[in-house]
């Protein structure tokens, strides 16, 4: 690949970056406070009021041990809500012709949207640690399991989210996975519990929901303690990353749901 | 230089609806070319796959020699598309639109910028420059979307449409600013259902209809290949029955309008004689439609009769 080439695909790349984030902005009513308001519900529903009679979990009161969890359920829905609205309302629109047309490469318009849910995701997902921290005093145990854990994650349900807005065909389509699917599986995956306190059959079912994988490694970047294997929630959460992207890339450059 | 070469393409819809069967068309570089054909015929289609957007069925496609399989990315940085129907963000401003396309091209913001305002400026629309898209008329719309698809300055324009529904005086000046960019070298393609339009500003011209050419050739030709032309004279003083014209074709539409045919080589003087010797004054006379569009009603007609019998080749002029 030329320099120029490479050069013109950087500018295309930024572009739709640069796009996506004044996406975020502009409609921040829709992107931004929902989720700060529904944590901070979480925070003083759960974590105060009900928290206060459940004791510590772990070695940690609850508040602490469910403000990870929080915030990676809030990265979780964020990355692929603006993934799956921002793609398909691009794709309903017609806009999406205007990326079509242009000479960027289809992993390059995938990248770019998954740029888009990492900005929103990490964007809500540090609105909400902030929040988090006017409640409890969080510990960082690990900086970089946080890191890695969120970005991962993050590009995972980005990718869920694109694939999902490639398959839609009305604005049904797109709440109707997240809200059959993601929800339950972010509820039960050790969000508000340590999947140990659960009785044997539902530990075991519990460790088929990847989500899981990834609340605990974040969750032990923060406290250092872990419901599972780390090395197997990495393993995991790099797996997805390559299947998801491997996924959503074959069905971009098939037109599947984008070119008749 | 080729600027496009399809070759033998066809595009079979997931409904089942055929609609290109086979279509070989070569357009020069530099050229002003009108792609023309009735509702359906398959213009937007060809020109969805031409611009990546539809997934053809099969054939070929060449842009600047280009193929569109083996060299995706260098063809569609030769295509400029204003496609039929909007398809900008209705919430995004009119630079921020047009800078982003250029953005997808590749262009550095500031060379886009030095661009959106040289473009807008020449639509007459950078005084709506900060606007939100879905606030522009109709007209400006349109105008916006060939803006867009200039950023980066493609060698070859493909406008579907472009003046559905643009008022007179602007579709003159969006006539002349295509002439202008034409003659810059620009290899221009439009779709019309204004052949007025296609008269005035395109060489050379491919009529289609159900998925086929029927007709390929300059638009001199073209209009040459018309054998008669109706005349409308509208007459001073009422009458029922037409005047005795010996060799011309008349009736009358209704008792103040005499309808003439009239065949290549003959002459109104003729009919002027004829008319004068019966002492009958006519106060005006006009075409009674467009050249254009009298031939191509003629040639979808017949197409429309002979086809399920010329199920192969294109065919020539029909002439009636
Ligand atoms: N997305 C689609 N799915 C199924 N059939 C389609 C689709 N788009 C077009 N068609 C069909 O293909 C045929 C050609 O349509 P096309 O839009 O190419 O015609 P056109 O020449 O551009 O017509 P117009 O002058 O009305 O714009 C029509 O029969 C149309 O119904
Ligand atoms: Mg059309």
């Amino acid at each position: 690949m030329s320099a120029s080439r490479a050069r013109a695909e950087w500018v295309g790349f930024a572009t739709i970056v640069i796009r996506e984030f004044n996406r975020i902005i502009r409609i921040w009513g829709q992107t931004v406070v929902p989720p700060a308001v529904t944590a901070t519900l979480y925070f003083v529903i759960f974590g105060s009021l009900i928290g206060r009679r459940v004791g510590s979990v772990g070695g940690y009161d609850y508040m602490q041990f469910i403000a990870p969890g929080l915030i990676m359920m809030t990265v979780i829905t964020n990355s692929y809500g603006n993934v799956v609205s921002s793609f398909f309302g691009a794709k309903f629109g017609k806009h999406l012709e205007e990326l079509l047309v242009s000479p960027l490469p289809n992993w390059l318009i995938l990248c770019g949207y998954i740029a888009g849910g990492i900005l929103r995701g990490v964007l809500v997902g540090a609105l909400v640690t902030v929040v988090a921290s006017i409640f409890t005093r969080l510990p960082v145990q690990h900086p970089l399991a946080i890191v890695s854990a969120v970005l991962m994650t993050s590009v995972v349900f980005s990718l869920g989210g694109f694939v999902n807005a490639l398959f839609a065909k009305n604005f049904d389509h797109i709440s109707w996975f997240p809200t059959f699917v993601l929800t339950p599986l972010t509820y039960l995956g050790g969000v508000f519990y340590s999947v140990s306190m659960l009785p044997h059959w539902a530990l075991v079912a519990s460790h088929a929901n990847p989500i899981l994988y990834m609340v605990s490694a974040f969750r032990f970047g923060f406290l250092g303690t872990s419901d599972v294997n780390l090395g197997l929630a990495y393993g995991i959460m790099a797996g997805a990353v390559v299947v998801m992207f491997t996924l959503a890339l074959s069905l971009l450059n098939r037109g599947a749901g984008i070119r008749d | 230089m080729h600027a496009l070469v399809l070759k033998n393409l066809t595009k079979t819809y997931k409904n089942g609806i055929q609609a290109l069967k086979g279509i070989d068309l070569t357009v020069e570089e530099g050229d002003f070319f009108a792609l023309l054909g009735p509702n359906g015929a398959g213009k937007t289609t060809a020109i969805g796959i031409i611009t990546s957007l539809v997934n053809k069925s099969g054939g070929t496609v060449e842009v600047f020699g280009h193929d569109m399989d083996r060299e995706l990315e260098t063809a569609k940085s030769c295509i400029g598309i204003v496609p039929q129907e909007i398809n900008f963000n209705l919430f995004e401003t009119v630079h921020t639109i047009v800078v982003n396309q250029a953005g997808f091209y590749g262009i550095p913001r500031p060379l886009a910028r030095q661009r959106a305002e040289m473009y807008l400026k020449q639509l007459q629309l950078w005084d709506r420059r900060n606007s939100i898209a879905r606030s522009l008329s109709g007209g400006m719309k349109r105008r916006l979307m060939i803006a867009r698809a200039l950023m980066h300055q493609p060698r070859l324009l493909i406008l579907d449409e472009p003046t559905a529904g643009v008022d007179i005086e602007i579709r003159r000046s969006m006539w002349e600013f295509l002439r202008k960019i034409n003659e810059e070298g620009t290899t221009i393609i439009l779709t019309t259902h204004y052949l007025e339009e296609a008269e005035n500003l395109c060489r050379n011209v491919a009529i289609i209809e159900g998925g086929r050419i029927i007709e390929r050739d300059s638009m001199a030709n073209v209009l040459r290949k018309l054998q008669t032309e109706t005349f409308v004279f509208n007459l001073s003083e009422a009458r029922t029955a037409p005047p005795a014209l010996p060799g011309f074709k008349a009736q009358m539409t209704d008792e103040h309008s005499l309808e003439v045919e009239v065949s290549k080589g003959q002459s109104l003087n003729d009919i002027f004689t004829h008319l004068s010797a019966e002492g009958i004054a006519v106060s005006s006379m006009r075409n009674k439609v467009n050249r254009l569009e009298e031939l191509f009603m003629r040639l979808v007609d017949g197409s429309a009769r002979a086809a399920p019998a010329a199920a192969g080749a294109p065919r020539g002029a029909a002439t009636p």
